[in-house]
């Protein structure tokens, strides 16, 4: 017990002395971890996050406050970015909020195999399994057992199109295969457009390209290599071609010549479609709500959206989906054990309620629920966007996490930094597959 | 009279003008000849007396020691033990979670070859030399302009400062959007040069943080100048006056030469915060595109937060308080400010 107080205290002091120095070197004004989320008794606590889409998860919280007065959940909201740089800290130092936050793929896995969170077969399995869609439910498994419960909305990555543009550049359809795109791509550079509005000052909306490209080409099975880290497994024929149309597309115009600072946080990407200045953009279903803002006519007439277009002679199946799955509920380990049942009496009560399947659909996202046709039905706004997503989802052949998120942190931070280059054009599609190869 | 006390009784009435930024200190009025010259005719021998207290050691007359507490207790607590932290980490392994493993000098190993890291390193020294190349001259420019006592002048001065009083995020996330190629004014007004993807074209993105950096802090820079002009005492442009200079002849002869510890201090402060820019870099384009803008700390930060290797940015972190240490001691030496000779025998 002794020793893993020290132990604990030692990774406390060294997890304040690197967010600080790392911070203070770096003048840099946000708020490092490592304040203590400790719960006493059978109370306990939980950091969620600000968004809209979390208002049915917070009420939630309120619900059950009133009804147990005995085991409180103190609620502490926080914006997306910032939780995400606290709560690994908070972790790390054993910390943690009893209920732990996070978008699966590898900081689950950390966090499992540091033993940072608990089991949680037992108790919440057949809730899990008897509610959720496979693909989603799948994620929160690690060594088969649970480990993390799926809450809020289910996030696909989405072709997104300005149905008038496309009608003013003399395209008819969204494209269903790739040699269609590139032609559309032509079209809408005629009609003096930027055919594909990308946000590549955040990076992450190149993984979108990567991911289908990838998948479209050599099916499945090539990503799962990566992902189990399999040597000289980016050499794979299919992610070399994909990354040569990935370069065949920017020779071509077709993100136009300003995608490499648009920065998908400020909306860029999508104010270039909503205002008829793009003809696509590729991006998570998330947006759909920001659309109805920036332009609600073009929201409620001109706005398109379509599966990511197959690639000829491709192995992949075009039903398969990327993009985010959808957020999880840990147990910390670090928590009392009065607490950790108060946390587990919340899940099994909670997970994907009436109140927030409800709550969910109001707000425009999609809980990834088994058997809620009729309620996604009724609740759509008549555009059918809603029923989109959840079919889409519901028969998706193979649903890949973003890639940042599936990969371990450092590779999916080089990734990142590669795949900018591919896009750049200042590295070649081998050179790609060489350097990623490294960090396998 | 402790050594502490001593030498920074000593040190103050010549450190003071050249450095203070405080309004209030710089009125002309304070700077009289009279109220400077007795303390300038004795600096050597008090020093030296500084010098022998320090070495026997002697315990200290003046306020007590313990006044020191506090800010030691702050500097311990939140400058060296973090920085101690820092230096033990750079040797370990550590992602943030697990256990934490000594890997002896791996991590600077693969640091000095990872070619990010030197990418980092290249950009910062480009950026720490041009935004200094960029803003000192105007700095000193609009410094001395400002203590001038022009028409408007006051008026003016307040424009200069403004950009000192908005927070870094604030202005980078304007400046982001006012260079938007899409939404920005090179657009709104039609002007098709301004329109340029400035933020993503890797050739200017650089150059389009320094300038966005110099716009930030030239006010504060000219501000510590035009402190320090307002210090040269009258006395001297009336003498060159009457000898016949005129007021080209006077920058270059008198308010030059006379602001070479405020140059001295000035540097240091901008050199080695330009080591540490951050924000507005990382709110305005971080990093990018293609590492274009990815500085040492942006680096560090990215190593640290994102990919989790502590040890690793540990190891840039180091770097950069050594290559910020380092400048400032060399920039004092050169200078010769550490010895803080007066400048106004005969004033």
């Amino acid at each position: 017990m002794k020793g893993t107080l020290k132990a604990k205290a030692i990774r406390l002091t060294a997890a304040i002395a690197a967010s600080a120095t790392l911070l203070t070197v770096s003048a840099c004004g946000a708020q490092p971890g490592g304040g203590s989320a400790k719960a006493t008794g059978a109370n306990a606590t939980v950091w969620s996050l600000t968004d809209s889409t979390w208002a049915s998860v917070q009420q939630t919280f309120e619900d059950w406050n009133k009804a147990n007065p005995d085991a409180q959940i103190k609620n502490e909201s926080f914006a997306n970015d910032s939780y995400k740089e606290k709560i690994r800290t908070a972790i790390g130092s054993g910390n943690a909020p009893t209920l732990v936050l996070s978008w699966g793929g590898s900081p689950v896995t950390d966090y499992w195999s540091n033993k940072n969170i608990i089991d949680l077969t037992s108790d919440l399995d057949s809730t899990v399994k008897e509610k959720v869609l496979d693909s989603v439910a799948a994620e929160g498994y690690r060594d088969d057992k649970l480990v993390a419960v799926p809450v809020g909305q289910v996030q696909p990555a989405i072709l997104w199109t300005n149905k008038a543009v496309l009608k003013e550049a003399g395209i008819s359809d969204a494209p269903q295969t790739w040699d269609e795109l590139l032609d559309d791509v032509a079209k809408l550079k005629d009609a003096g457009k930027t055919p594909i509005a990308l946000a590549g000052g955040s990076k992450w909306p190149y993984l979108m390209w990567a991911a289908y490209l990838i998948d479209r080409i050599g099916g499945p099975d090539v990503m799962q290599n990566i992902l189990d880290g399999k040597k000289d497994a980016w050499s794979d024929p299919a992610v070399i071609e994909a990354m040569t149309k990935i370069q065949d597309l920017v020779d071509a115009g077709a993100f136009g010549d300003s995608y490499q600072s648009m920065s998908a946080d400020d909306k860029k990407d999508t104010a270039l479609l909503a205002n008829g200045q793009a003809g696509f953009d590729l991006m998570g279903s998330w947006v759909y709500a920001d659309f109805g803002t920036i332009n609600a006519d073009f929201a409620k007439n001109d706005l398109g959206y379509a599966a990511f277009p197959a690639v000829e002679g491709g192995k992949g199946d075009p039903t398969m989906l990327t993009g985010n799955l959808a957020n999880y509920w840990s147990v910390a380990a670090s928590a009392g054990k009065e607490s950790q049942q108060t946390a587990i009496k919340y899940l099994k009560e909670n997970t994907y309620s009436d109140g927030i399947v409800d709550g969910l659909l109001k707000s425009g996202g999609v809980p990834p629920v088994k058997g809620i046709e009729d309620k996604v039905k009724s609740a759509d706004d008549g555009t059918g966007f809603l029923t989109y997503v959840y079919d889409s989802v519901k028969d998706a052949s193979n649903y890949q996490l973003s890639l940042d998120v599936a990969l371990p942190a450092d590779q999916g931070q080089a990734l990142l930094n590669n795949l900018e280059q591919v896009f750049l054009k200042q590295i070649t599609p081998q050179q790609f597959a060489d350097a990623m190869n490294k960090t396998l | 009279m402790s050594s502490v006390s001593k030498t920074a009784r000593v040190a103050t009435p010549h450190a003071a003008p050249q450095t203070s930024v405080s309004p209030t200190s710089v009125s002309p009025t304070s700077v009289s000849p009279t109220s400077v010259s007795p303390t300038s005719a004795a600096p050597t021998a008090q020093s030296h007396a500084a010098a022998k207290s320090k070495k026997t050691g002697k315990l200290h007359k003046g306020p007590s020691l313990w006044y020191t507490a506090p800010a030691l207790i702050f500097f311990g607590v939140f400058a060296l033990i973090p920085l101690v932290g820092v230096l033990v980490l750079s040797f370990t392994t550590w992602d943030g979670l697990g256990a934490i493993t000594f890997n002896g000098i791996g991590n600077w190993v693969r640091m000095f070859q990872d070619p990010l890291v030197m990418n980092a390193f290249k950009l910062t020294i480009i950026l720490t030399i041009v935004s200094w190349a960029v803003q000192t001259p105007i700095c000193i420019l609009l410094g001395t302009f400002m203590a001038g006592t022009q028409k408007y002048r006051a008026f003016l001065a307040v424009f200069y400062f403004l950009p000192l009083l908005f927070s870094s995020t604030a202005v980078a996330i304007t400046w982001k959007n006012l260079l938007d190629p899409n939404f920005g004014v090179g657009k709104a007004f039609g002007i098709g040069w301004l329109a340029h993807n400035w933020l993503g074209d890797p050739k200017t993105a650089l150059w389009t943080v320094i300038f966005v950096v110099s716009w930030c802090f030239i006010p504060l820079h000219s501000l510590l100048y035009q402190g320090a002009v307002r210090q040269i005492p009258q006395t001297m442009y009336e003498a060159a006056t009457i000898d016949g200079a005129g007021p080209i002849r006077q920058f270059f002869s008198i308010t030059l030469p006379q602001l070479k510890y405020t140059f001295a201090t000035d540097s240091t402060l901008m050199i080695v915060g330009s080591l540490t820019y951050f924000d507005l870099v990382y709110v305005m384009i971080g990093g990018g595109p293609g590492n274009a803008t990815r500085i040492l700390p942006l680096d560090m930060y990215l190593k640290g937060f994102k990919s989790y290797d502590m040890g690793g940015a540990s190891v840039v972190g180091v770097i950069i308080l050594a290559l910020g240490i380092a400048v400032s001691l060399i920039l004092n030496k050169v200078s010769g400010s550490d010895k803080m000779e007066s400048q106004m025998e005969g004033a």
